[in-house]
């Protein structure tokens, strides 16, 4: 099965800080990591190749020091990884994320299957999965949460999550699903794969390598822009109810339907 | 600020990384919850074994990376850094791995250590019993030839990995009159006719290790497990321990350095007397000191780590040493780490308190720092003979 898996690199939230005055994250001193649904995409595409054979590629858009995430995924077992970057390719939007992809997509020749995570914690837009299986044509199955192998592997039984509960899709591939955190658990890197990784040979592919349309690209292609960006300020009230637990349950009450929330 | 510099080379600067982040994302969030469930890791098992760490001191012939002695301290240190109690199982593999590496015919390596390498097997090594613990030429279990077979009797006492792992290595009396030289060295297979398991102890520390008894009950294995010849039990034993007993220095180096850092975290944050602890002189002077003996430590293992890797024959006492001061260092560092930390360290909120537990096995096991010195006294005693 010749597998896709979408990575991006962003950075670690857990030791992110924001800038107030500026409203923007100070990147200095932060790590990058690969975003964390992304390496449950990585894990379903390995854990398929190991049971039905094939090839896993991770691509990735960003700039030259995406390189790492891809490394990180060589380590992790991929076979092939490839690096899209081009100044040309900046301030892209989810619609010009999603034909550069394609262009890549088709490219390295249209797979079985593509995978990604559900959404990417630094934009959390969750769109780049969808919009790409849209200009494939494929279906696209999100917040996939378990996956089972029908008819060696030619259709998928996918568990997905809603906010109810969730339903149960078959699938005919090709398609693209997006990975939950609760699909699998990820695993670690290996010594040889790192070791390969370290050596591995990773193209870089700018626009002009992919063919694609100046204009469907990076902040040209992006009819949606980033206006500002704030740090949230949050304004806790705090408020002490007095009396017997009975007094204070009715003043609580009284306080949640005069904020229209009873 | 800068750091000592190791000079490892770029493997070896891999597999740190590697251990570090295994010790930092699979470990440390469930190590709390092993210790106090006494429940054994193999989620992490299967960890150690995707990241090609079970074969990390087998040649690649049979399916390793062909590390040394350092590689493997290099490994045990950053695992022990997120908990002894995990790393306790890994390296009681490579124990019971060590003698069919260092003593097996090509036919036994063949046959088991590929599966070790993989970590599809766990080893095991036994030597302890009831009435023989440092004293190792008091074992009662004993082996005798019938026909193609060995067949075995007695039982073996705190086997790391007891009833977890597949593979054994036991120690035995094939000749009792001979003394010392009448032990012998064989693997055992889980599964072997007569051949069973006891209740799992329960311990102040290591807890998400198993640790059970071994028996033997006319337990009858096939003459080809003999490993090594008859009668080199002991030195197979001895060679064994002295091939890993750096590793345990390894560990507390490791632990110690965890102890130390958790202790840092707090007295920075602690406000006392209106100001955070760590700018008092008193808890200045207890975390210098740790600081320093850490390193002193890990340079000793390190350098002794390498020196083994040179090939020498006579490691007793380099090994011991490792073992003993970098021990001896985990148990202070990890105690002074909770008095840091006071009352908050004792809690097994924290997880010093847990650490100060771990720490007393390092000096206990794979021989007491008592037996270290032991060792290290009588190569001193064996040294200035020759050069008297």
């Amino acid at each position: 099965m010749e597998i896709v898996v979408c990575i991006k690199q962003v950075p670690d939230t857990a030791t992110v800080r924001f800038d107030r005055e500026k409203g923007t994250i100070i990147r200095e001193g932060v790590q990058s990591i690969i975003n964390p649904s992304d390496l449950h995409a990585l894990e379903a595409g390995l854990s398929l190749r190991d049971e039905l054979g094939g090839k896993v590629t991770v691509i990735t858009m960003g700039p030259p020091q995406a390189e790492s995430a891809l490394r990180d995924a060589l380590s992790l077992g991929a076979d092939e990884a490839i690096l899209l970057s081009d100044r040309a390719f900046a301030a892209a939007d989810t619609l010009a994320t999603t034909y550069t992809l394609l262009k890549a997509i088709q490219k390295i020749g249209l797979p079985d299957l593509i995978l990604c995570g559900t959404h990417a914690i630094d934009g959390d837009t969750a769109q780049v999965g969808p919009g790409l299986a849209a200009r494939l044509g494929w279906p696209s199955i999100t917040q996939v949460a378990g996956l089972e192998i029908l008819d060696t592997g030619t259709r998928f039984l996918v568990k997905r999550l809603i906010e109810q509960g969730y339903e149960m899709v078959e699938v005919e591939l090709p398609a693209l699903l997006t990975c939950h955190k609760s699909l699998n658990r990820p695993r670690v890197p290996s010594l040889k794969a790192k070791m390969r990784a370290r050596k591995a040979d990773i193209p870089v592919w700018g626009h002009e390598d992919l063919g694609a349309d100046s204009g469907k690209i990076g902040i040209k292609g992006s009819p949606t822009w980033v206006d500002s960006t704030f740090v949230p300020a949050f304004e806790a009230k705090r408020e002490m109810l007095e009396g017997s637990p009975d007094e204070q349950v009715d003043a609580l009450i009284v306080r949640l339907k005069e904020s229209g929330l009873l | 600020m800068a750091e000592v510099n190791y000079f490892l080379n770029e493997e070896q600067q891999m597999i740190v990384e590697l251990t570090r982040q295994l010790a930092r994302e699979k470990i440390i969030p469930v190590r709390a919850r092993l210790d106090e469930q006494e429940e054994f890791p193999w989620d992490l098992v299967k960890d150690f074994a995707q990241a090609d760490l079970f074969g990390l001191f087998i040649p690649e012939e049979y399916g390793g990376l062909g590390g040394g002695c350092f590689e493997m301290c290099l490994a045990l240190e950053q695992l022990a850094y997120g908990c002894v109690g995990v790393t306790t199982t890994y390296a009681a593999s490579a124990l019971g791995g060590y003698p069919i590496l260092l003593f097996g015919s090509d036919e036994q390596k063949q046959r088991y250590l590929p599966d070790i390498a993989a970590g599809a097997k766990l080893a095991a090594f036994g030597l302890t019993e009831s009435t023989a613990g440092s004293d190792a030429a008091a074992i009662q279990t004993t082996a005798v030839e019938e026909g193609d077979y060995w067949v075995l009797n007695g039982s073996k006492q705190w086997i790391t990995s007891g009833g977890e792992a597949e593979i054994y290595t036991i120690i035995a009396m094939t000749d009792r009159h001979k003394g010392p030289r009448g032990a012998s060295a064989f693997i055992v297979e889980k599964g072997d006719p007569g051949f069973s398991f006891g209740k799992k102890e329960k311990k102040m520390g290591i807890r998400a290790s198993s640790t059970t008894e071994l028996f033997f009950d006319n337990c009858k294995i096939p003459k080809d497990r003999l490993l090594g010849r008859r009668g080199m039990g002991f030195i197979i034993a001895m060679r064994t321990l002295d091939q890993a007993r750096p590793g345990i220095g390894a560990m507390g180096v490791g632990l110690a350095q965890a102890a130390m850092d958790e202790a840092i975290l707090f007295a920075r944050q602690r406000v006392q007397f209106g100001q955070p602890v760590i700018a008092f002189q008193a808890i200045q002077h207890m975390l210098a000191d740790m600081a320093t003996e850490i390193e002193a430590a890990r340079a000793l293992v390190y350098a002794i780590a390498r020196t083994i890797d040179t090939g020498i024959k006579d490691m007793a006492k380099l090994s011991a040493m490792a073992k003993l001061f970098a021990t001896d260092m985990a148990m202070k560092v990890t105690t002074d780490a909770v008095q840091v930390m006071g009352g908050h360290g004792y809690m097994a909120d924290y997880p010093v308190e847990k650490m100060m537990r771990d720490a007393k096995i390092l000096q206990i096991y794979e021989g007491t720092n008592q037996i270290q010195k032991n060792v290290i006294g009588q190569a001193l005693n064996k040294e200035y003979a020759k050069k008297a």
